[in-house]
């Protein structure tokens, strides 16, 4: 399914080099990636190994020092700050560790702030019963648990239909049962909307759910596999 | 704890240089209170001191009185009255003075001086030139002032109309006289281009007016301990034969009522302004304390792990307070003295005292310095409390989650009215009223300060078109050295352009209620009276009513009457008639303190059958120079007086004061506005710096995020602006209340310009305040709040 449909994101040789008082950090040392339409894809690597570099750069929040990104038919490689705004809020959705959800304002709320400046979205309400908060629709984020504000967050996410869900260690601040329940609601909403997905973590376990899984390292992709067999989030545990 | 003390002084320098632009800014506040008190303060000082050390070199009279015609022997007899140490008599008369080039007549205060035989008290200064030769005619010493309004030289020439005879005097000199500090016709404007004192020998003025071996003037310097009133009492009662007009002690003398009420002033706005100046500063370095406290509560934590008292913990926040109070007091200080320079320059020019003095006392700088000490201790105090009663342990943990809850408007059923943004702006203001209430309050003193410091000149403005265009409403006022028959008024009618001619009579009069008494005129005016008008405050007209007298209410309270009562009027001109008369009314007029009658009744009083001693005159403006040429033909009207002329120099004189303390006030508010909206701002943004990255992160451009952040200090403006109008207006009425005296009520006038003045220059400090935040909105980091929780 994955191989037929057309390719989001083409990048070549990133690289991305940063000065860090006297010392020059190389975080990223020449990428080539493809990712495809509709596309789940987790990217794993310990601390240090430039997937969050990648990350920012994927999600518009940073461009590479050398090297081209093409999202569609667009360049990203050296937008400058007005586009990549432009880029983030019409194609991008963020799906933070801690959530980042705006304290004042109620869950619906919370959502409704991107739909407002969407193009297309999905009503506040339906995305926030397809990740099965329908109930608490009303409820500030003090008053919801960790995993039910992350799945806010997911609907805030996906509510204006991106072109790609960009998660960064979702369940980092969850317990293990949470996150599963967050990891089942980002698959469920990658095969029913067809959302490309990217979740990016270091517990390796949740490689199994992914179309593909890229290992970073050193800022290189030091290793690229297609599970054999697609698990559904229920079905792995670490 | 010495090496640990010099390490946490350490911290404390790096926390003002990271702060250090609302280090400044707060520090600035600071400044305007410190240096609004020193400078106010330190003037009213050095006016003070001015004034009496002039006096007292000048010697001073502490009595004056006039009188018709006195004989010279009865000198003798005023200096036994008891208390009175010195006497000087003299001769002053007014007369129209002519010089050539100017149309409108002015007036010239002679005054008699034996040159060779200085007097003893009252010494005139000689500023340039020289004193006339002793005996000689034709020479005069002219007030400073009517020489540099006049641009006028030394040698120039200019005639003055003596008993009806021109005669042509000479500049020779420029002298400074106590009496003339502030030389006036009459009414409290600064009157320099139209009235000129003139020193001149005492025997060719006596010979002009036929006062050889008589005097019309008495000056006198008491003893120590003598009673003022009982002297004036004595004094009168020796003069009365001799048409003595009512002695006044210094409190009554024009110069010294006018310049000790200005003197006065600048000691009640050391007090309010810099007050409320003092009180923001406080309330500003409250808030970043708190703020800086609580964002530091970790460090706290820590320090109080690693052993640290509470002592110690509260004592560098302390250090913190006063390091940004010291800084305001140091560029306090060095501002009060620069203001208090300029003032005392502006006043001494005003007044023209012989010499500038300026001094700030020491103990100013050490109040100022106190006040703003104690307001930033209260602050620190207050911040540091809620700090110090923790656990080290709780320190530690990161403070509990922020909780709002649904606004009143929606929980009203309104919610559908609010985007989810403005919900958000909304809900941070109402979930931390308090914070939200003082930023306001703040703001709302800014615009008050502003209003408060610059309705003056509406009030002045609206005072003078009270005055001159509806009160009295004569173009051309011309006064006669004598009553003279009413049938003047035909005469005047048919000089040139004059379109209508409306006659008065005053009478200098003492009114007597029990052991109560004032000195005063009684104006009398024609029934169907339009050019002369009686308003009260509220510009309703009054009449004098048949038979009686109707005062101004100041005059009424001051004799303790009421409509109905009976007065006595001592008349002191003519037949001096002492009278009883009966008070019909009183009117709340904002100026003087007047006595009006019907003109019959008033010379029925007098005994007297129909004259008069003024007359007003409509001109057509066009024929004004050809009027005021034949007027001076006309020996009977000594005194001319052009009401334009009047108004012109009183603007141009006040308009360099206003500016001067309108942009002080308008520099302090703004400094005030910019403190509070940008260290408002500033705390706002630390506390969201993480919610606004989060919404840049998803897509919200820079400016989306700013509406959001700076929306609320918006709001907070829009709220205290209006609270500011309400509050400017009561401040000004306090100052009004404070300032007012007895023979004027400031009026409450704000013109809508000063409430927009007002507004627009705080809105201005707001979006300088909103600017400088702006910048630092679009430079949050984006990519650490993937990464950090809040």
């Amino acid at each position: 399914m994955a191989a037929a449909a057309e390719a989001v994101f083409v990048a070549r040789g990133l690289t991305k080099t940063y000065r860090m008082g006297e010392t020059e950090i190389h975080a990223l040392r020449g990428v080539d990636l493809e990712v495809r339409a509709g596309e789940f894809i987790v990217l794993l690597g310990p601390s240090g190994s430039g997937k969050s570099t990648l990350l920012n750069i994927l999600g518009g929040l940073d461009t590479p020092t050398a090297g081209s990104i093409v999202f569609k038919d667009h360049s990203l490689s050296r937008a400058d700050e007005a586009t990549l705004t432009r880029y983030r809020r019409e194609h991008v959705g963020f799906v933070f560790q801690f959530y980042n959800l705006i304290p004042s304002l109620t869950a619906r709320e919370n959502v409704a702030l991107v739909t407002d400046i969407a193009l297309e979205p999905i009503p506040p309400d339906e995305a926030l019963r397809r990740v099965g908060l329908g109930e608490r629709l009303d409820h500030f984020p003090s008053q919801l648990s960790g995993g039910e504000q992350q799945r806010v967050a997911i609907a805030r996410a996906i509510a204006k239909r991106p072109d790609l869900l960009l998660c960064d260690e979702p369940t980092g601040a969850l317990d293990y049962e949470t996150g599963k329940l967050v990891l089942e609601v980002i698959a469920r909403i990658n095969a029913e909307l067809g959302t490309t997905a990217m979740v990016i973590t270091h517990n390796a376990a949740i490689a199994a759910i992914a179309d593909r899984v890229l290992r970073l390292g050193d800022g290189r992709i030091v290793g690229e596999e297609r599970p054999a067999r697609k698990l559904t989030p229920a079905e792995i545990s670490w | 704890m010495r090496s640990s003390l010099s390490s946490l002084n350490r911290k404390l320098v790096r926390d003002l240089w990271s702060l250090k632009t609302q280090v400044v800014s707060i520090a600035l506040v600071i400044a305007c209170g410190i240096g609004g008190f020193i400078g106010s303060f330190s003037t009213y000082g050095s006016l003070l001191w001015s004034r009496d050390n002039y006096y007292d070199t000048a010697r001073f009279p502490h009595v004056f009185a006039t009188a018709k015609r006195a004989p010279q022997s009865l000198a003798g007899r005023l200096r036994a009255i008891e208390g009175v140490a010195e006497v000087e008599t003299r001769v002053v008369r007014d007369a129209q003075l002519s010089i050539p080039g100017v149309v409108p007549p002015m007036i010239a205060r002679l005054i008699g001086q034996d040159f060779e035989h200085p007097a003893g008290m009252n010494r005139v200064t000689l500023k340039s030139g020289r004193w006339p030769a002793p005996g000689a005619r034709g020479e005069a010493v002219v007030n400073q002032r009517f020489l540099a309004a006049r641009k006028l030289k030394l040698g120039d020439r200019m005639s003055v109309l003596l008993n009806g005879r021109l005669e042509r005097l000479t500049l020779v000199g420029t002298a400074l006289s106590p009496e003339y500090i502030f030389a006036t016709r009459g009414g409290g404007m600064p009157d320099d281009e139209w009235f000129a004192v003139l020193w001149t020998d005492a025997r060719t003025l006596a010979a002009a007016f036929n006062m050889e071996g008589a005097f019309n003037s008495v000056l006198l310097r008491l003893s120590r301990d003598a009673s003022v009133s009982g002297v004036i009492e004595k004094l009168d009662h020796i003069l009365e034969p001799y048409g003595g007009f009512g002695a006044v002690g210094r409190d009554d003398q024009v110069s010294h009522k006018i310049i000790s009420q200005e003197i006065n002033q600048q000691r009640i706005f050391g007090t309010v302004l810099p007050s409320i100046f003092l009180l923001v500063a406080a309330f500003i370095l409250n808030v970043v304390l708190h703020r800086q406290v609580h964002a530091q509560r970790g460090e706290i934590a820590a320090l109080k792990a690693l052993g640290y008292d509470d002592r110690w913990i509260a004592l560098h926040y302390l250090k913190f307070a006063s390091s940004i109070v010291l800084l305001g007091a140091v560029l306090g200080v060095g501002l009060g003295w620069w203001l208090g320079n300029a003032m005392t320059g502006l006043y001494t020019g005003l007044f023209q005292f012989p010499q500038f003095h300026y001094f700030m006392a020491p103990w100013l700088a050490l109040a100022g310095a106190a006040a703003a000490l104690a307001a930033g201790f209260g602050g620190a105090l207050a911040a540091t409390r809620g700090i110090l009663r923790l656990r080290a342990a709780e320190a530690l943990r990161p403070p509990a989650p922020a909780e709002f809850r649904a606004l009143l408007l929606e929980r009203l059923g309104y919610a559908h009215l609010l985007t989810p943004a403005q919900r958000m702006i909304m809900r941070n203001l109402e979930r931390r009223p308090l914070r939200a209430a003082s930023t306001i309050a703040g703001i709302a003193g800014s615009v008050a300060i502003l209003i408060a410091g610059t309705f003056w000149s509406d009030a002045v403005e609206w005072f003078i078109d009270v005055q001159f265009n509806q009160m009295q409403r004569a173009d051309v006022n011309v006064g006669f050295a004598e009553p003279v028959p009413r049938s003047v008024q035909l005469e005047l009618a048919r000089l040139p352009g004059v379109t209508q001619v409306e006659v008065t009579r005053a009478i200098p009069v003492r009114l007597r209620a029990g052991h109560r008494s004032y000195r005063t005129g009684i104006t009398g005016i024609p029934d169907d009276a339009s050019l002369q008008r009686i308003l009260d405050a509220d510009l309703r007209e009054a009449k004098p009513a048949p038979g009686g007298v109707l005062l101004t209410a100041r005059l009424a309270e001051r004799l303790e009457v009421r409509p109905g009562d009976t007065l006595i009027a001592e008349l002191l001109e003519g037949k001096r008639v002492k009278s009883a008369v009966q008070v019909t009314g009183t009117v709340r007029e904002m100026a003087g303190m007047n006595a009006w009658m019907r003109l019959e009744d008033l010379n029925r009083l007098a005994r007297e059958g129909p004259v008069v001693s003024a007359a007003g005159l409509s001109v057509e403006r066009a024929q004004e120079t050809a009027l005021l040429e034949r007027l001076k033909e006309m020996p009977a009207a000594a005194v001319v007086i052009v009401n334009r002329t009047l108004v012109d120099t009183f603007r141009e004189t006040s308009a360099k004061n206003v500016l001067f303390f309108t942009t002080v006030l308008t520099i302090f508010a703004a400094t005030i506005a910019v403190g509070v909206v940008y260290n408002n701002a500033r705390i706002q943004l630390a506390e969201r710096a993480w919610e606004l990255a989060s919404l840049r992160v998803l897509g919200f451009t820079r400016r989306e995020v700013s509406v959001l952040l700076l929306g609320e200090l918006a709001i907070e403006i829009a709220a205290a602006i209006p609270l500011g109008f309400l509050a400017g207006f009561w401040l000004a009425a306090l100052l009004i209340a404070l300032m007012s005296h007895e023979v004027m009520a400031f009026p409450l006038v704000i013109f809508p310009t000063t409430y927009l003045y007002s507004g627009a220059v705080v809105v201005a400090a707001g979006v300088v305040s909103a600017l400088i935040v702006r910048n630092r909105i679009d430079n949050l980091d984006l990519v650490a709040v993937l990464k950090t929780r809040e």
